[in-house]
Parts: C-alpha cells; sequence; structure tokens
C-alpha cells in the first residue's frame, strides 16, 4: 500500500510537470515547481519507510527549506530584476 | 531577554529532537550551533515580542486546533470542486477589513485566510486585506469576522499587553 | 483489555499505509484541479489542497508507521513548517501576479473556458 502511495505521488508530479512547462504565466510555472516541491518532500518520506530507512526524513526536512526559499527568490528575481533588493516593507507601518 | 533565552530552549529542543545522537562531542557542536544561530538573530535584530512569540502560547494551540477544523472544511469543497465533472466556481475578489493591530497578529489573520483552500489573501495594506475566493457566497465579510475575531483574541491581546 | 492493545499495535501500521495512500490520492486530486482550473488564481487554491490536507494525511501516516518517537519529532517538524511557509509562498506568488498586473478572472467568466489574459511581466 506504501508503494502505491510512492506510486500516486509520482503520477501527481508528473500530471503538476504537464502544468509547469504548459503554464501560461510565469507565476503558473513558479506555483507548479513550489507544489512539485512539496510533492517532493512527501515522496521522500515515504521511499524512506518504503524502504524501511526513515533517515530519508532528514533530506526531505532540508528539501522543504530550499523550496520555499527557492520559491521566494525565484519571485523576487522576476519582481525586482536582482537578488540586491531589501524586501523591508517601504510604506507605512512603525518600522 | 526573556525572548533571547526562549529561542536558546527552542533551538536546544529543535537539536536534541533531530539529531538523535548522544555523545558527548556532538552534544558540544549541537550547543555551539544553538549559540551561534542565537548570536545571528541577535546581530540581525529580528528578536522582538513578535518574531519570538513565546508568550501565550496555549492561546496560539486553541487558534490552531480551530483552524485545522476550518481547513478541513475549506479542503471538502475545494476537492469537490475539484473532481466535478462540470466546473461551476464562482470566483472573486472580496476586500476584507481586520480588526488585529500588530503586525504578528494581521500576518497570523492573512495566513489563516490564504491556509484555508477556497480564499487567498493578495494584497495586505494596512487594516484591509485582498482576498481572492474560488466560490463568492463563501466569501461573504461576516465568514471572515470570527477568524478575524480569534486571531485577535490569540496574538493581539499578548502582543500589546 | 491487552488484546485489544495488540490488536491496536497490529492494525497501526495498516491505518499508517491507508492514510498515506490517501494523502497521495489527495495530491493527485489536488493535482487534477491544477491542470482543470481556468486561470492562476483558481489554480492556486487547488495547489492548496496539496499543501494542507495531503501533506496533513501523508505525515500522519508516516507517523503512525514510524519505529521511533525521533522520527516522529522530525514529521512534526516538516509539518509545522509547512504550515508556518506554505501559506507565506502562496501569498507571495499571489501578491506578486497582482503586482505585475495579471487580472483575475471573476465569475461566470472564469466557467466559459477562456485562459486567463496575457500580462506584459515576462
Amino acid at each position: 500500500m506504501i508503494g502505491a502511495a510512492a506510486l500516486a505521488l509520482v503520477v501527481a508530479i508528473v500530471l503538476m510537470l504537464v502544468r509547469a512547462l504548459s503554464g501560461p504565466t510565469l507565476y503558473d510555472r513558479v506555483l507548479a515547481v513550489n507544489s512539485i516541491g512539496t510533492k517532493i518532500v512527501l515522496l521522500l518520506g515515504v521511499l524512506g519507510f518504503l524502504m524501511d530507512r526513515p533517515d530519508f526524513l532528514d533530506i526531505s526536512l532540508l528539501y522543504a527549506l530550499i523550496n520555499f526559499v527557492a520559491t521566494v527568490a525565484v519571485l523576487k528575481f522576476f519582481r525586482y530584476r536582482s537578488f540586491q533588493v531589501p524586501l523591508r516593507r517601504r510604506t507605512g507601518g512603525r518600522r | 531577554m526573556l525572548n533571547f533565552f526562549g529561542l536558546i530552549v527552542v533551538l536546544s529542543g529543535l537539536w536534541l529532537g533531530l539529531s538523535g545522537h548522544y555523545q558527548p562531542l556532538i552534544m558540544w557542536l549541537g550547543g555551539l550551533s544553538v549559540l551561534l544561530s542565537a548570536f545571528l538573530a541577535v546581530r540581525l535584530e529580528t528578536l522582538d515580542r513578535e518574531s519570538a512569540p513565546f508568550f501565550g502560547l496555549p492561546g496560539i494551540l486553541t487558534y490552531w486546533v480551530w483552524l485545522m477544523i476550518e481547513i478541513v472544511k475549506a479542503n471538502w469543497i475545494v476537492i469537490k470542486a475539484c473532481l466535478r465533472a462540470e466546473l461551476d466556481i464562482n470566483p472573486a475578489l472580496v476586500k476584507v477589513k481586520t480588526s488585529c493591530e500588530s503586525d504578528l497578529a494581521r500576518t497570523t489573520f492573512a495566513n489563516s485566510i490564504t491556509l484555508t483552500p477556497g480564499t487567498v489573501s493578495v494584497t495586505l495594506e494596512g487594516d484591509k486585506i485582498l482576498v481572492h475566493a474560488l466560490y463568492e457566497e463563501e466569501a461573504q465579510p461576516e465568514v471572515f469576522a470570527e477568524m478575524d475575531r480569534r486571531s485577535k483574541r490569540a496574538v493581539d491581546s499578548r502582543v500589546t499587553a | 483489555m491487552s488484546a485489544t492493545v495488540s490488536f491496536l499495535l497490529d492494525i497501526k501500521p495498516v491505518l499508517g499505509a491507508f492514510l498515506c495512500l490517501a494523502g497521495a490520492i489527495l495530491a493527485v486530486v489536488g493535482t487534477v484541479g491544477v491542470l482543470r482550473f481556468p486561470d492562476f488564481y483558481t489554480r492556486l487554491h487547488a495547489a492548496s489542497v496539496t499543501d494542507t490536507s495531503a501533506l496533513t494525511l501523508a505525515i500522519l501516516g508516516m507517523a503512525l508507521m514510524s519505529p521511533s518517537w525521533l522520527v516522529v519529532f522530525k514529521l512534526a517538524a516538516i509539518w509545522a513548517f509547512f504550515f508556518l511557509t506554505g501559506p507565506t509562498s502562496s501569498h507571495a506568488v499571489a501578491n506578486a501576479a497582482h503586482t505585475a498586473g495579471l487580472q483575475p478572472l471573476i465569475g461566470a467568466q472564469a466557467r466559459s473556458g477562456r485562459g486567463g489574459r496575457d500580462h506584459d511581466g515576462e
């Protein structure tokens, strides 16, 4: 049954890859890649249990961290065309 | 100062939970890495009352439990929308006003909106949040009023106190 | 009493595997939604099904199968991390699209099957 779960996750990733390749806008692609990252984290965990090596969870934890940073970095780059912009809010607020 | 020690306690707990090796040398290295992380947090000046919310953890946890129930309900609606043969979605942009005062409470509210499937917060300006909803009838202002009230009670009273 | 406990211990891995499978199927459902929905903002809603319920179910299932508490802690860490950052990245994508001028389809427009309007940001 765990094998079936892994297989279903692979199917979901392949389907999401279709959206990542065909997405009409940049944001569809970013969304698809982010979602593929979530599924890969799950797939890594499930594979770890499938092979009786739950140490895979360390890798999936790391993948989750990198996935988030990568999404924000890609969005920031396509908004400002540079990584050298402080992300601090400019208008209003108390800072 | 309390936040600093709270951060050290949380980081140490995280390290102990993730490591699983408890030899003396490894423990020393772990302690060093915890101190280094805490020092970097202080240097980045990210350690204030809002970024280290160790106060009132029970309130945040009860809010979390309530939010989980809401997420399950909203999930069911979106799953049905995904699987229905005929698309019957009715997307809309809705403006929601929040009564939360602090940045942390507003972030909690906006993130809760995003976390429940079917609604996504698009922009956040001052106390107005622009929400995109999958079904217009699921995103009336009174739906968000309770979430707003609860996140205000869970976070706001503790931050400003 | 002990028979009940041993029955629960027997059924725990099976239940865990079943929950994993349910989570994976929900991931497929969310992906189908992402492929079917007409414009970017509605796809975002379908993707958030994967981010919340599929993740929660799969991680609950893995926690039921796990051999030690250390593994449960790691799973809890992954879950908490996703619930803190998932909405943040969703909001980041939505906000970036809105700032770039991507207009959402509203109401019956979305059902007529026309694709989202292109924008000049790319």
